[in-house]
């Protein structure tokens, strides 16, 4: 009896202990993760700040680092992440709702899933290659807005497809089942029902998807966007620079000035970031406040 | 050794049953009818149901006809044959699993959305086969509405849960849509609940309401049959006895189909009693027959509560 009851103690104290250095593990890689973040921000905040100013924003590029600034980069991303959204939100979304409430399971729904799967994953420059010889030169858009924004279109695709696709398959059957037993018709049930009560995890996937357009520098090299640019983008055929490519640009300058001035840059980055995920936020708050399941 | 003890301990709760309905009704009853001489649930006399002559007489609304039912291999309904007369009350009981709610999903085609299910044989609405090739499904389920097993509310307000059936089938004018969901709370005693609350989210109700506020969703189409699958399960006494009386009330416009575990109430609110084990018809007929009078002995030890 009394060995047993040690037995039972033992097993207890040991489990226990496994459980608590796991608990540890996790909390190390947690809090390490955190110090390089933070490290990182606060380099690049001790960096850009001195450097942050209106002229920052409202300049051209130059020569004279104290003039610099990076309008174009600027309003280039705008323009790119703005278009890019305008493109893959309405694809995108509308590729998951055929796949996930259309399609019938096939051997070709499965071909086309398990590519829309494989597919995020290639490495953007392939797509930035892609792109060249489809929109530049195929289509003679050019090293244009339109060009670089149809790139970076390709490559958040299939992010935008899968997660919207991820949210439409949380929404519980039985809410489609209620809206077909009153005589709803599928594009009914489909727009009425399964689109508003998954929009809070589609407006998380879109905003991952357009964070990823707006720090991609590599497709858009590829496709001939350039750093120097002497004008803000008036129209899709005009040639554009791009946030990243600003900051790549300056960070490989040999003056001290251009450092600060990139990680100036990096800042206004985050801060368009930023914004972004503060619009996701409300909407989300809007409209994901009376879905709890 | 142990059959005989089951007999017994099966017959004494029988008999419980019996006096505690007998005992019931001669607090609400003035009048003292012959005491009921076996079966546990007793036919109120108050609320008389269809007489057989009547049943036989009223036109099929729904026929089913031979039908066989398969999830994947594995079939779930054999050889089934009834008739639901309409604006009557037909009450499905069986053990679970026996396979109330897929007849009862065959009725509105419910069970098209699950995969590599298929149906043999035919079931009629009106005469018209609603698995027929031309058929618009659409249109049959807002004939045939149905209230689900699990509550299923949509995950918005209370109003919008209900106008939501009005509004796929096109109306537009919100006065009217306030009158359509006062009408179905009302009638799914609900209201006093809910009335000062309806832009409130349905998912914040509890079990009982919701299942409540289904039925007044399913009752807001106007369908033509009513196919409820449990539609009590989750609530307390005093709902159950106004969604009865809404039963009773409802059965001179519609038809209506309700599968119930609780004998009693299939016996206070149907006309018509279906009995299914194991994916077979075993019995049907009025309720009065099939409760006083059942010709099967798995009937008649089902609703003695010998078993299942
Ligand atoms: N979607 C499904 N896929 C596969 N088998 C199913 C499915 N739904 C039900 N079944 C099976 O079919 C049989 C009948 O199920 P059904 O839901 O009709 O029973 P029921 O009589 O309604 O039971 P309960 O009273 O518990 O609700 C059961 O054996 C069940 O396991
Ligand atoms: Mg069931």
């Amino acid at each position: 009896m009394s060995r047993n009851a040690d037995i039972h103690s033992l097993e207890i104290k040991r489990s226990y202990l496994g459980s608590s250095l796991f608990g540890w593990l996790c909390a190390a890689a947690t809090y390490i993760c955190i110090a390089v973040l933070v490290g990182l921000l606060v380099t690049v905040l001790v960096n850009g700040v001195p450097w942050l100013s209106w002229t920052l924003l409202t300049s051209f590029p130059s020569r004279d680092p104290a003039k610099a600034g990076v309008l174009p980069a600027l309003a280039g991303s705008l323009w790119l992440i703005g278009i890019t959204a305008l493109v893959s939100i309405p694809t995108g979304v509308g590729a998951a709702v055929y796949l996930e409430e259309y399609a019938n399971s096939s051997w070709w729904r499965k071909l086309v899933q398990l590519n829309i799967s494989n597919l995020a994953g290639v490495p953007s420059i392939v797509y930035g290659i892609l792109g060249l010889g489809l929109f530049v030169r195929a289509m003679s858009l050019e090293r244009s807005v339109i060009a670089g924004a149809l790139t970076l279109t390709l490559v958040v695709l299939p992010i935008v497809i899968l997660s919207t696709q991820e949210a439409l398959r949380a929404v519980p059957s039985t809410i489609r089942q209620a809206s077909y037993a009153l005589g709803a018709t599928r594009w009914q049930t489909v727009w009425l029902q399964v689109l508003p009560a998954a929009l809070p995890g589609v407006m998380t996937g879109v905003i991952l998807a357009i964070a990823r357009a707006l720090g991609e520098a590599a497709p858009l090299v590829a496709v001939g966007a350039v750093a120097f640019v002497a004008f803000v983008p008036q129209s899709l055929g005009d040639e554009f620079s791009a946030l990243p490519l600003q900051i790549f640009n300056w960070a490989e300058r040999p003056q001290e000035e251009f450092h600060g001035l990139a990680s100036a840059a990096i800042v206004v980055l985050l801060a368009v970031l930023i914004l972004l995920n503060t619009g996701a936020v409300l909407v989300r708050a809007k409209y994901g406040r009376r879905i709890k399941w | 050794m142990v059959s005989p003890l089951k007999t017994r301990s099966g017959t004494a709760s029988a008999t419980d049953a019996t006096q505690h309905n007998t005992e019931a009704m001669s607090n609400t009853v003035t009048d003292l009818r012959p005491k009921p001489t076996l079966k546990a649930p007793a036919i109120d006399p108050t609320r008389p149901g269809r007489s057989a002559d009547e049943l036989a007489d009223a036109p099929a609304k729904i026929n089913v006809a031979d039908v066989d039912f398969y999830y994947g291999a594995k079939q779930a309904l054999f050889g089934i044959d009834l008739v639901v007369p309409e604006r009557c009350v037909t009450a499905f009981i069986g053990p679970s699993g026996c396979g109330k709610s897929t007849l009862l999903r065959c009725m509105n085609r419910m069970n098209d959305m699950i995969d590599e299910s298929s149906v043999k044989g035919s079931i009629t609405l009106d005469g018209q086969d609603i698995y027929g090739p031309r058929v618009d499904v659409v249109e049959l389920r807002k004939r045939v509405g149905m209230v689900f097993q699990k509550s299923n509310p949509f995950p918005k307000s209370i109003f919008d849960n209900i106008a939501y059936g009005p509004r796929v089938a096109g109306e537009r004018n919100k006065a009217r849509l306030y009158e359509i969901t006062e009408r179905c709370l009302r009638h799914s005693a609900l209201w006093e609940e809910v009335k000062d609350r309806l832009d409130d989210s349905a998912l914040a109700l509890s079990g009982g309401q919701q299942q409540r506020l289904c039925i007044a969703r399913a009752l807001a189409t106007e369908p033509q049959v009513l196919l409820m699958d449990e539609p009590a399960s989750a609530l307390d006494p005093a709902s159950t006895s106004r969604i009865e009386d809404l039963i009773f009330e409802l059965k001179d416009q519609y038809t209506i189909v309700i599968v119930t575990h609780n004998m009693q109430q299939a016996a206070r609110v149907s006309d018509q009693t279906a009995f299914f084990f194991e994916g077979k018809l075993i019995e049907a007929g009025t309720t009065t027959d099939v409760f006083t009078n059942p010709t099967k002995k798995q009937t008649e030890d089902y609703i003695t509560g010998r078993f299942g």
